[in-house]
């Protein structure tokens, strides 16, 4: 491999790769504002100038390919004053309204500023006024003044979403952001600018002033939007779950996210809906009841029914473990074959970015750990005949919205006797059930999902239920987490009385005579990774934060559809 | 090394300290001495004691004359503040500055008076008054809300000339 000189150091490079990748490969930093390592170079910030021995000016580190034996310093005096004269220029124009700014925090201009600026300005002027709060679409708010025209976000939308919509007008200190005539930077991954933007030109409309960046703890989590997976971070304050933001992971969403899933994944966690404590259903009306009379009165009529005309349906929406102590439930606690989950299809949704047709997250995992009826069990369809023949007379549903999703579902539903949910939120099946389960969110549990290339992920508790503890359970702590108390009112965020499916399931099982051993969800990983396949020798330190690409011929062996 | 008090004994007096008159009269002269000397108590609380600009009393929110805080709600008070006393949550406006306290709350309780939340102000917003009573009797009441946060800025100038003195 050829090598050339940084600061002193000798590092290896490919061929071809410029002195900013090498260097950040090796662990050197080289400040940058408009190079992101997913787009394509523009080189007009000027930040990343470095000193290149026999080259007759400084010249950009983000453009300039590395070459063998070249001789590069980041930290001669030349470098050092460049990059005070870039940081000058730049804030010659850029308010200092920090306070105001929502980037403030994790804003790359505030960090260069405080490690690579000395801080004085020799610009005496007035600062060009422009257009502040300016809508570029639905989702993202422009303010003028704050950019810096790195052209990230244009670069973004032209070769990322693969929509170009923005541009720059004007020249000079005047230029600025705006979208084609009669556009609007509406493309579904629009809000993936907000993240790159280096300053806060863009804003998220949706989190806008809501916390402070150091105010939240940040969660490594992965989205349950579609069957891609992306690798988020879920940011909490006071319990809330107030934003999503992408989590680097080349392997399965880079850098990126589209905006439905970034919107519209989290709100019901703490949504109105939720369902808190066990209900029973007495005279039409669902009651709240305590866990205990729950558990009893669902064991108690489970019981009242001969296996075969009790049913099971998983979910693609939940995790792996849950799944597999369902399959468990239903197989050799209950002794059912029927079990079978439904798939979730959009053909409306997917595109070939990063969104899947496949609305759920846990498709494949589900198959994987056994949600699949066994020769003599009916399938959903079969399901759905036996309920209308009144042959099928009790039915368990974890965390899915059939009576939404699947058609003319109701009427056949309201031929059971038993209708038992599991669900985080109230909804149409809810509405239908006799007994209801209220399950943690993805948000509340640890567990697996199974992508749709075969990576397993793995989701963290980022939001405590009544049962968690932040500290005890290892959740990840703000500052406020760690200090309050209980008389604090910034710590007083509600806290759902709801259990992972599993548990529920756990408890169940344990009623029905039947212990199932496990006390953590990592435990069930385990067991999974001793009798199925796709799983073997995995546990949850093998898949840690990036994921896992489970071994291809196993998952075409488990999988027979 | 500790050093041992030298203790006088009665044989050690001098023949004045030993007669004890003069001695009793020098203690007379302190005690009348003291009776007439200028008071520096106060019958509180008919008579209050008003500090000076370098007291630090109750932290307060500065009020401008059209009724607005200057508070932008950017959070560094809640940050720096090492008793975790202060809560902010954002909110926008359509004023030039499009960030403003929606809720600002102090807890009492946990405020220790330290003037790090007026030090670290960018606006000036935030200042310690010259309020010493601070009674409540709930821990709720201990928790100060925007309306008893917000001082009309005139009231509070002598600590802002102060400020802009010294800091």
């Amino acid at each position: 491999m050829p090598k050339f000189t940084i600061d002193n150091r000798e590092i290896e490079f490919q061929q071809g790769q410029t002195i900013i990748e090498a260097a950040i490969d090796n662990g050197i930093e080289i400040p940058h504002f408009c190079w992101h390592p997913e787009l394509s170079v523009s080189g007009n910030c000027r930040i990343c100038l470095v000193e290149v021995e026999k080259m007759p000016k400084l010249v950009i580190a983000c453009s300039t390919i590395a070459a063998e034996g070249m001789i590069v310093h980041t930290q001669s005096q030349n470098a050092i004053e460049a990059r005070n004269v870039v940081m000058e220029f730049i804030l010659i124009n850029h308010p200092l309204d920090c306070p105001i700014c929502d980037e403030a925090g994790e804003c790359k201009l505030q960090d260069y500023t405080y490690q690579y600026s000395i801080g004085e300005s020799r610009f005496t002027e007035n600062k060009v006024i422009k257009q502040k709060h300016f809508e570029l679409g639905p989702r993202v708010i422009f303010d003028g003044e704050r950019c810096i025209s790195c052209s990230r976000c244009i670069r973004f939308c032209e070769e990322i979403a693969k929509d170009p919509e923005l541009t720059f007008v004007q020249r000079g200190d005047r230029v600025t952001i705006t979208t084609y005539p009669g556009q609007q930077m509406d493309n579904p991954y629009s809000m993936n600018t907000i993240d790159i933007c280096p300053v806060g030109a863009l804003t998220n409309k949706d989190f806008r002033f809501k916390a402070r960046v150091w105010d939240m703890s940040s969660t490594d989590s992965v989205c349950t939007g579609c069957a891609k997976g992306c690798n988020i971070n879920i940011w909490v304050r006071n319990n809330e779950i107030l934003r999503l933001t992408p989590r680097y992971n080349q392997d399965v969403n880079s850098y990126w996210m589209c905006d439905h899933g970034r919107l519209n994944t989290f709100k019901f966690v703490n949504g109105e809906d939720r369902i808190n404590s066990p209900h029973i259903r007495k005279e039409g009306q669902l009651e709240k009841v305590d866990w205990d009379e729950s558990f009893n009165e669902a064991v108690t009529r489970i019981k009242s029914y001969p296996k075969d005309e009790i049913a099971f349906l998983g979910s693609a929406y939940t995790t792996c473990e849950n799944n597999y102590v369902l399959a468990l439930f239903a197989g050799s606690v209950v002794g059912s074959n029927h079990i079978d989950f439904i798939s979730h299809l959009d053909p409306d949704f997917g595109d070939d970015i990063l969104r899947k047709n496949d609305i759920t997250p846990n498709k494949k995992g589900a198959e994987l750990v056994g949600i699949t009826p066994s020769k003599s069990g009916l399938n959903f369809e079969g399901m759905r005949k036996a309920i209308k023949e009144k042959k099928i007379k009790a039915l368990l549903i974890m965390e899915d919205d059939i009576v939404s999703s699947v058609k003319d579902i109701e009427n056949v539903l309201g031929n059971l006797e038993l209708l038992v949910v599991l669900a985080s939120n109230f909804n149409k099946t809810t509405e239908l059930a006799d007994l209801v389960f209220p399950t943690a969110t993805f948000a509340e549990k640890n567990g697996t999902f199974v992508n749709a290339d075969g990576i397993i992920q793995r989701i963290k508790p980022a939001v405590a239920t009544v049962e968690a503890d932040r500290a005890l359970d290892g959740f990840e702590m703000s500052r406020l987490d760690k200090f309050g108390s209980e008389f604090d009112r910034w710590m007083t965020g509600a806290k759902m009385d709801a259990k992972p499916g599993w548990k529920i399931l756990k408890s169940l099982s344990g009623l029905l005579g039947k212990k199932m051993k496990f006390n953590m969800a990592e435990e069930i990983f385990e067991d999974m990774a001793a009798n199925i396949d796709a799983f073997k020798g995995l546990n949850y330190d093998d898949v840690g934060n990036s994921g896992v690409k489970l071994k291809t011929e196993n998952i075409e062996n488990a999988v027979t559809s | 090394m500790e050093q041992k008090a030298v203790k006088r004994r009665e044989k050690d007096l001098k023949f004045w300290e030993r007669i004890y008159i003069p001695e009793i009269l020098k203690g007379l002269s302190l005690t009348f001495k003291n009776m007439v000397r200028p008071k520096f108590t106060f019958e509180y609380p008919e008579e209050k004691f008003v500090p000076s600009s370098a007291y630090r009393g109750r932290p307060v929110l500065v009020e401008e004359e059209n009724g607005e805080e200057r508070c932008v709600a950017c959070g560094l008070c809640s940050r720096v503040c090492p008793a975790l006393a202060i809560e902010v949550q954002a909110g926008e406006t359509e004023r030039e500055k499009e960030r403003f306290p929606e809720k600002f709350e102090i807890n009492m309780l946990r405020c220790i008076f330290c003037g790090f939340c007026e030090e670290v102000c960018p606006e000036e917003a935030i200042v310690m008054s010259k309020d010493y009573e601070l009674a409540f009797s709930s821990r709720e009441e201990g928790i100060y809300g925007k309306d008893k946060l917000l001082v009309p800025a005139n009231q509070l100038q002598d600590r802002i000339d102060f400020l802009r003195q010294y800091k």
